[in-house]
């Protein structure tokens, strides 16, 4: 339907679509970044690999009763590791709750990431080198935080960027236009990034939004945006350097198609609402499988390189599991983090709790 | 027929949705997936996409735009996935359902039913076992009510979906399986704002709701005690008459609840019972809560949720003063 055709034309506006590498492997040499190598490629690809390791292996914990719920990033690999390989070495990133490639990238140490999964607090404190913010579960809401970060590092006279992500559904949330319009209002070092993986939960992108795409909620708040194949690890990282690069004169809005192949958590049941064979199409677009691809046309990669890679790889994540296994519970510290002192209510309390062994004998525990 | 609490709260929205063709359910997840406890579970298929809305992720959303379909003559059933999220929503809640009926003086009401899973003792991620039920209650102008057993659940939704009023819905997570009771097929209604007498005593009374009250049932049987045990039911408004009944003959008083103990609605029955029964009691009134702060992930809910333990604990003392 048209309407107000006979008006002046005020404002238009135009979301452009990038990819760089195709599904079968293929460079567009046109858009090729030109700060990128193959060394840089192939280390995006073991990151990728690194991921998925790390998220087979939180699953199969999960279903032996050692972590928690767990939220897979199964299909989601070359959105997180090609924006977080774009993160200059002080950057600071703001994550959702499903962005677990991006700590590997940023360095976290694994351990920690497992004592999270493991359903610990002591998982959030991991070096502060690393650079963000803890996992946060209520959708969306972390994205005015990043707004704020952002403002701070420019208040202190850093040049440090924000990567933010927030997922399609988070888009519907206020926090999410708010933030954007706080970093559009005070041309924030912001990079936005919308990790459209198409599902939110059981409801699927279309019904999220009437908006074509969710770049362009980025024009409302005058922000520049584009949309990029979230698949295409080399594609989400020249849009996020140049975001980064661009990020002084403010913030910028990437849209990353990209696909949940996996499960919403483990506590999910997706043949509920989604039929299988939907899943088989973007398996054909496996993020992991196109770069090896590249990679083995150029002789650069082979089985060999690969399952030394996964070897590696398993080395590193079962011996931080194992650190992670030797984390020992106090519940005394439940009581000392609640504020920058312990008020006498709270260690009333603690005493308590102390003197009976917070409540677990033969009547107690669970 | 012998149901859990899930399958109760599903028939009572069913029989409500049949009884009153305005009521109309909307939330994340709620249709196509049946809810993420299943609570919605067929009612898209029975009713339709018109009545069973999937809507975007957005709780302020959902909780407002119920507001605007109740001020237009529908008795919408608004879900938030958790407690924790439905504080995107509060502002809705508490600014606008909450006073719509005062600020236009009853010419404006709001007839709708806010439901959400509440509390924790689940192993589930942060935020996702808060026990919110002060935060409502405090304000005036929202009914609150909490049931703890299948046939409470029903008749209390029936209820609800019967009133004029915005109800908040609280459902404890834990209690969705955890056991199964002989419920009626078709509609009843339990009353909002009476308490129920779940064990009938004279040694002592204990109050509470929720999460707390088959532990409270555990340990007194475990005690062989002659306790009355008061389930609310309903946090607001208070059934004090109840309270305060069962006080004077017990002399001794427990109250026991999973949300934290500062400023929570123990707190508010122990005032309530020293300002109106204290020369009735013959010890001094125990509190059993979670310690005062945030709810913590779930390696360490064992050692923050109450449990039978802590609750023996706190009728000994109140026995032996
Ligand atoms: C405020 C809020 N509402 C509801 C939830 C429950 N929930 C967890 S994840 C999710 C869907 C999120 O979808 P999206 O933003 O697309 O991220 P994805 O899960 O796809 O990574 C929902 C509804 C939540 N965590 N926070
Ligand atoms: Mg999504």
């Amino acid at each position: 339907m048209q309407v107000f055709i006979l008006e002046t034309s005020v404002f238009s506006g135009e979301v452009k679509y990038l990819q760089v590498i195709d599904e079968n492997g293929n460079a567009d040499p046109a858009r090729f970044p030109n700060d990128i190598d193959d060394a840089k490629i192939a280390e995006m690809y073991k990151n990728m690999l690194y991921a998925r390791a790390f998220d087979a292996k939180v699953l199969s914990l999960q279903r032996q009763g050692r972590a928690v719920t767990y939220a897979p990033l199964l299909g989601e690999e070359a959105t997180q590791i090609g924006s977080a390989s774009a993160m200059r070495k002080d950057d600071l990133f703001v994550p959702a709750f499903r962005q677990h490639g991006v700590y590997i990238v940023r360095g976290i140490p694994l351990e920690y990431m497992f004592i999270y999964w493991r359903g610990y607090e002591e998982g959030n404190a991991y070096p502060k080198n690393v650079g963000g913010t803890p996992i946060a579960v209520p959708v969306a809401t972390q994205m005015p935080h990043a707004a704020g970060l952002a403002f701070a590092q420019r208040y202190a006279g850093k040049d440090a960027v924000v990567v933010a992500y927030v997922g399609d559904g988070g888009t519907s949330e206020g926090d999410f236009y708010e933030a954007m319009n706080f970093a559009g209002v005070w041309r924030a070092p912001l990079v936005i990034i919308i990790e459209n993986n198409e599902w939110a939960i059981s409801v699927p992108r279309k019904n999220q939004t009437a908006s074509q795409t969710l770049a362009q909620k980025a024009f409302a708040a005058g922000i520049p945006c584009v949309q990029v194949d979230g698949n295409d690890v080399v594609a989400v990282y020249k849009a996020t350097k140049e975001a980064i690069e661009n990020a002084k004169y403010g913030p910028t809005v990437i849209e990353c198609m990209t696909y949940r192949m996996g499960i919403h958590t483990t506590a999910d049941d997706p043949t509920k609402y989604r039929p299988d064979a939907d899943v088989e199409i973007w398996k054909a677009r496996d993020p992991i499988l196109r770069i090896r691809k590249y990679l083995e046309a150029k002789g650069l990669w082979n089985d060999e390189l690969d399952k030394k890679t996964l070897d590696e790889h398993a080395k590193a994540i079962d011996a931080a599991v194992e650190k992670a296994e030797q984390f020992k519970e106090d519940p005394t510290v439940m009581f000392k983090h609640v504020y920058s002192f312990v008020p006498q209510v709270l260690q009333n309390e603690l005493d308590d709790a102390l003197k009976n062994n917070f409540w677990q004998g033969e009547e107690g525990g669970e | 027929m012998q149901i859990n609490m899930v399958t109760a709260l599903n028939s009572a929205l069913e029989l409500g949705m049949r009884e009153n063709e305005n009521v109309v359910l909307l939330g994340e997840d709620i249709g196509r997936d049946g809810g993420v406890f299943r609570v919605t579970d067929g009612l898209m298929d029975k009713f339709g996409e018109k009545r069973v809305i999937d809507t975007p992720l957005a709780e302020s959303g959902i909780m407002g735009t119920a507001i605007g379909m109740a001020i237009g003559g529908l008795h919408p059933v608004p879900e938030a996935q958790f407690a924790g999220f439905m504080f995107l929503g509060f502002s809705q809640l508490v600014n606008h359902a909450a006073r719509y009926r005062s600020r236009s003086r009853s010419t404006i009401q709001l007839p709708m039913v806010v439901r959400t899973p509440v509390s924790g003792g689940v192993r589930t991620l942060e935020h996702h076992s808060e026990s919110p039920e002060t935060y409502y209650a405090h304000m005036g102008g929202l009914i609150v009510v909490e049931p703890s057993t299948p046939y409470d659940a029903k008749g209390l939704m029936i209820k609800a979906l019967r009133m004029n009023d915005p109800v908040i819905f609280l459902e404890p997570t834990k209690l969705y399986r955890l056991f199964k009771q002989e419920v009626p097929d078709e509609a009843y209604e339990v009353p909002i704002g009476k308490a129920s007498v779940v064990r009938e005593g004279s040694a002592l009374t204990i109050v509470t709701y929720g999460t707390m009250v088959p532990v409270v049932k555990d340990v007194v049987a475990k005690k062989n005690l002659d306790a009355e045990i008061i389930d609310l039911r309903t946090i607001n408004p208070l059934d004090e008459d109840a309270i305060l009944a069962s006080v004077k003959k017990t002399g001794r008083v427990v109250i026991a609840h999973e949300a934290s103990l500062s400023f929570g609605v123990g707190a508010e029955i122990s005032a309530r019972i020293a300002e109106k029964a204290i020369f009735e009691l013959d010890a001094p009134i125990v509190r059993v809560g979670s310690p005062s702060m945030p709810y913590p992930f779930p390696g360490y809910e064992k050692f923050y949720v109450p449990n039978a333990l802590k609750v023996s604990q706190a009728i000994d003392k109140v026995m032996e003063a």
